[in-house]
Order: C-alpha cells, then structure tokens, then sequence
C-alpha cells in the first residue's frame, strides 16, 4: 500500500515483516528512527516472538546478534558511522562464521571531525570485511532490499549490510510502496539455519584455525560471496514476481543506449544524477549512468565499460584522485577504449562531465 | 547426550569422588556417568588451573541443567588449547566469537533460545580475567544489568597467560609478569587500588554471585548447581593456579589455590541479590609468607633481600579480607 511515510519508519516497518526473532538497539544518528520503530513494534505486540534488546555499545548490539544467530535465530540490527566502526571487530567475526545477520548502515560520515550528516566512509572501511554491501538508491528501494536481504543471506550463509544514506533516505519522507505482510511472508519463508548451537548434537563454532587451513577457510568465504553475484538477480527476479516490482539487483543503468559517456554513483546521489542526465540528454550530450546496488560482491560486469567516475561519496587520504568506491578502476581502465578518470564530486557538482 | 565412561583414582577428601561419602554427597566429577564436557587430548599445560576448573563448572553445570547446555568462550587459553582445528576438546555445544563479547554473545544465545521456547536450554558464558576484568568487561556490565538469563564464568590466573604472562586488572600487586617485570625500585606490579570483580558484580544487585578456588570440587560443584538453579544474570569467580604464569611446579596447583583461600587473600564467599549471604572460612589460617615464596612471580620479595614491607603490604590485604568477610568467624548463614 502505498504510504507518504519517512524512510526510516518504512524500514522498521518491512523489518518487522520479515519477522526477526533477535533485534538489538544501540543508539547512533542517523539510524536511531529503525531501531526505536522496532522497539515499539515488539512491545506492542506488532512483532511476535521477537526479542528486543538495548545493549551498551554498537560492539554488543553485532555481538548478540552473532550469538543470537549462532543459536539459530534471525537477527537484525542498524548502525552507522562511528557505531559501525566499533563495532569493526564484530563485522568481520560474523562474517568469518557465515552468519546471516542483516543491518542497516545509515551512511554518514566518519569524524573526526565529528559530523552526523552523510558519505559513504563508514561502510567503505568495511568493504572487504565479507559482508554483502548493497545500497539503496531511494526509500522505496531500501524497503524492497531489506526483504531480499534476509534472503539473501539465509540462502548464502552471509550477513548483509544494506546501505541507506543517512538523512537523504533514512529521514527524507516521501511516497513508499509498504508491501502486505502476505506477500513478504510468501517471498521470504522461515529461518532454518545451516547449523546451530543445540545440546542434541553438540557442535564447536570458532575454532583456532592456524595457517594450514585459513587460507582455504578464506577461500570459501570469497566463493560464498561470489555465488552471490548469481543469487542477487534472481533473488531480485523473484522478488518482481511476487510484489509487482522490478528491482536493479547488481546495478542498474540509466539511459545508457548510445551513451559516449556512463557515470557510475551508487546511493541517493543517483536521483539527482538522473535529474541531469535528462538535461543533458535533452541538450544532445550522449550520457548515461551505471547505478552500483552490489557493491560487494562488486559487479564485476562493469569491468569493459567505458565510464566516468565513479562519484565518490566517502572521504579519503593517501591515495591521489581515488577513493574506495574507485579501486576497480585500475584493472577496469585497462579494458577500456577510453582511459576514465576517477573524479570525486559531490551531488551539487555532478553537471560537469 | 552420549558420555564417556572414565577412570579414577580416589584419594583424600577434597578429591574427586570419596568413596566414604554416601552416594548423594559425592561429587559430579566421581561419577562414572559425567559429562567429560571439557575432554581429555586437550592441549593445556600440565597443571593447569584454568583446565581444571573448566572441567569440574561444565560437568556440574551439565548435570544441573540435565545435558541442556550452550557454552560460551571468549578468546583465551582456554579456547586455543581446546580448539585446534580440526579438532576439538568440546562435548557441548560451544561458540567462541572475539576476546571481548563473550557475555554479549551468551546474552544472544540465551535471547534466541527465549524467542524460540526453548527455555529449558541453559547457556553459560566463560572466560580468563583478561577477558572479564578488562576488555570484556564493557559486555559484561551489560549482560548483568539486564540480567540475561546467563551463567558467567570467570577462571582467574590473574594475568594474560595465553599471549605470555603480561600484567592484567586482575593481576595482584607486586606479582612479576612480562610487563611488569622484578626490576627497579618497586619490582613487579604496582600497589594500586584492584579491580574487585566479584564486587563489581555484585553492584549489578544480580541474584547469584559466587567465588571458589580449584582446591575444593565441592565447594565449586555446590555452587555451580546452586546457580544453575537460578535465573538471571549470575557470576561465578574461580580462583586458577598457572604453573607458567605464577611460577611453580605443576603439581603445586591445588595447594596454592588452597594457600590463597587459607591466607586470606582469596575470600570464597556467596553473595544473593548484591548481599554477601555465605561465606567459607579459614581452616588452617597461614600468612601469606609461605604461599608467595612457593611462586617465581614474587622471588623479588625475598632475594636478593626480603623486602618486608612488601611483604607486609600483602599481609594487610589478606587481614582486611578476613576482616571485612569474617573469614575466621564460625560458618555464618544468612544475610550479614
């Protein structure tokens, strides 16, 4: 049903539908609307057999949740900047053990100095933690891929991190297509987890892995999120059959037909992208645009094209003209006719390609 | 689930299994049908504190919760030396995430295991005193101000053994470790003012807080039933002898467990809702000369000459405990 409604509340919302039975709240901007929205929903008996917790820091909020899902449970919690940073230890450990955990990064800056509004940094730190990384482009996206989220992950044996800027989505409120709980029931069935922590047949989860093994441990993890460049798409193709709504999966483009020219973004600076492109397309410029969704596993499709930027929404040091959202380039250049240039802009400065 | 049948050898009355007992008052660990949660082929020291006290806390935690148990480790000697990949020392079912969050990790268990009806589930949570006095502490904290259906273990050897004997909050003063090494004018640890764990935990108000020491099965064994019968957030403390660590023969571990507790230095007391309602008392009071001479970790106090008023420093920390518990006192029952 289609709701004017503010991003964050939409995401508590398809979060709750999807039934989590472990949600853990620690408070940092610009995330804090999902999880209160969440608390209310368990205690008001919106969300059943759902356990709510207030821990005491972002390191305990994925710690739980590392345990909670250990113990078989679907878990979820949100976070960002400075929280996701301490919370670093946890993000790779659960990845390390395959554990389907889902989270919300609302994108925002990483101080000092101190800054609550948004950039990409925060999740760029964790970009080879093993996670999935996607990120919604608008609200509507960043409902519909919280539900293949937890697909996803199950499916795979890997958390996800879904990457909503913070405030330009999590507070920016607008029309949002809220789907039935039917549907998300249909399109999302429950938790049966690979393995899990049960005195009936006693498992050891964690164990010192020394040299002679890690590397292949590793390897299979990389495998894991290489499957998912397959089970993205199809998990987005199921995901359109069943809510009547085609959704990017890896990436999507924007009047690339004949295009000299494609800028590649990821996050809501896309909107204001495609705003310009229009212009640009309507004053004769051949230009495009490649909207990254999956920015780990990286769509690896985009390799031969010939592409500007991408538009770097995160702030770096040490490396000249190329922040982490550009580090493909140095193999996808090579492939190119025309050697692209990294160029970092900012969503006011995108009309000069 | 499946046990493993076990020989043992009977001796005295603090051992395992006195044959003189009746059958009801004999320990877990005389039992022929023990759990052997923590089975033998590990890879801990010979005379390991922390080895031992695992063993006796899971077999009796496991018959306390009828073999309905999730074990919880953080990083530590405890978890490497039992789990080598591919192999493991575990007979329940055990999670090891970070050094840090093992209390938050066991919260999550025992959350999930809630959420899905399983109640009868029990978990237990365990680390060394790195883990619990300093970088776990944070979770732990939290685990115990919601009070989470949770059994914390902490085993005690009052130092960082696992990466080389360095210096912990639970590291007592003028001991030698590997950063704070027996040179200079005040060799070893510094005199500050501790941590007191169990009394941290107590200042949660949770409902079952516990001390005990390797050198008494019973008295361990007691406890970990008692809290078991609990829920809520509990903590239990025990006192673990590190041979590598404090110094000392391997077959010294009992005895100096048993020094630390006689001395005065280590009160084993039960406290119920933040109120000390039980504590053990001194049989054979011994200043505490004698137990730190049987340890490499103090020799500075006494070559090349005794440095006495270390010494006594060390002593009026052991007289304030038997002050402050009444540990010379006649059993007292109920709340002081």
């Amino acid at each position: 049903m289609r709701e004017q409604i503010e991003g964050s509340q939409a995401i508590a919302r398809v979060v709750g539908m999807c039934r989590p039975q472990v949600v853990c709240a620690y408070p940092i901007t610009p995330q804090t609307h999902i999880v209160e929205s969440l608390g209310l929903q368990v205690k008001r008996g919106d969300i059943t057999g759902c356990e709510f917790i207030n821990v005491e820091s972002e390191f305990a909020a994925l710690s739980v949740l590392i345990g909670a899902s250990a113990a078989g449970s679907r878990t979820y919690t949100a976070t960002a900047s400075q929280g996701l940073l301490y919370m670093t230890e946890a993000v790779y450990n659960a990845a390390g053990m395959g554990l389907p955990i889902v989270m919300t990064v609302a994108n925002r800056a990483v101080g000092a100095p101190i800054n609550i509004w948004n950039d990409h940094s925060d999740s760029m730190a964790l970009r080879d933690s093993g996670w999935v990384q996607l990120h919604a482009a608008d609200n509507q996206e960043a409902v519909d891929l919280h539900i293949q989220a937890f697909r996803l992950a199950e499916q795979l044996s890997v958390p996800v991190m879904v990457c909503v800027d913070g405030f330009a989505l999590t507070h920016a409120v607008e029309e949002i297509d809220i789907p039935g709980q039917d549907q998300v029931d249909a399109f999302l069935p429950p938790f049966v987890a690979r393995q899990r922590l049960d005195p009936a047949a006693p498992l050891t989860i964690g164990s010192m892995v020394g040299p002679d093994a890690f590397t292949e441990v590793r390897y299979l993890a990389h495998q894991r999120l290489r499957r998912a460049t397959d089970l993205v798409p199809a998990i987005a193709a199921e995901f359109a059959g069943v809510f009547g709504r085609s959704r990017p999966g890896l990436l999507e483009t924007y009047r690339a037909e004949g295009a000299e020219t494609l800028v590649v973004a990821q996050g809501s600076v896309t909107g204001t992208l495609f705003d310009v492109i229009d212009d640009l397309r309507d004053s004769g410029v051949p230009i495009g645009a490649v909207v990254v969704t999956a920015y780990r596993p990286f769509p690896a499709v985009l390799s031969p094209t010939c592409c500007r930027g991408p538009l770097e929404w995160s702030s770096w040091t040490g490396r000249w003209r190329r922040g982490p959202a550009g580090s493909w380039r140095p193999t996808s250049a090579r492939l190119c006719d025309r050697a692209p240039r990294a160029r970092r802009s900012s969503p006011g400065s995108v009309a000069d390609p | 689930m499946p046990s493993t049948p076990v020989r043992f050898y009977q001796v005295g009355s603090f051992a395992a299994g006195n044959r003189l007992l009746d059958p009801s008052l004999r320990t877990v660990q005389s039992e022929q049908g023990r759990t052997n949660s923590l089975t033998s082929g590990h890879r801990a020291c010979q005379g390991c504190g922390e080895a031992l006290g695992a063993r006796y806390v899971l077999d009796a935690a496991m018959r306390a919760s009828a073999g309905q148990l999730v074990v919880v480790n953080a990083t530590g000697c405890l978890e490497v030396f039992s789990t080598p990949y591919p192999e493991s020392s575990w007979q329940v079912p055990w999670l090891h995430s970070l050094f840090a969050n093992a209390p938050a990790a066991a919260s999550g268990v025992a959350a999930a295991l809630h959420a899905q009806g399983r109640d009868s589930v029990r978990v237990l949570a365990q680390g060394g005193d790195g883990a619990t006095f300093d970088i776990g502490l944070g979770c732990l904290s939290g685990m115990f101000e919601r009070n989470d259906d949770v059994l914390y273990v902490c085993y005690d050897n009052e130092a960082y053994m696992n990466t080389g004997v360095q210096r912990s909050a639970a590291t007592p003063p003028a001991a030698r470790t590997a950063t704070t090494e027996a040179v200079g004018p005040e060799p070893g640890n510094s005199f500050g003012r501790g941590k007191d764990m169990p009394r941290v935990a107590m200042a949660h108000g949770i409902p079952y807080v516990a001390t005990a020491t390797v050198a008494d099965l019973h008295d361990i064994e007691e406890k970990v039933t008692a809290a078991m019968a609990v829920r809520g957030a509990r903590y239990l403390h025990v006192l673990v002898p590190c041979p590598l660590g404090w110094g000392a023969p391997p077959d010294q571990t009992v005895r100096l467990a048993r020094q630390a507790k006689e001395s005065g230095l280590f009160p084993v007391f039960t406290a119920r809702d933040g109120e000390v309602t039980e504590v053990s008392p001194i049989r054979h009071r011994i200043p505490v000369d004698g137990y730190l001479r049987a340890q490499r970790r103090y020799r500075h106090l006494f070559e090349p000459e005794e440095r006495t008023e270390d010494i006594a420093r060390i002593q009026a920390m052991a007289d304030a405990n038997i002050a402050r518990y009444g540990l010379l006192d006649p059993p007292q029952r109920g709340p002081q």
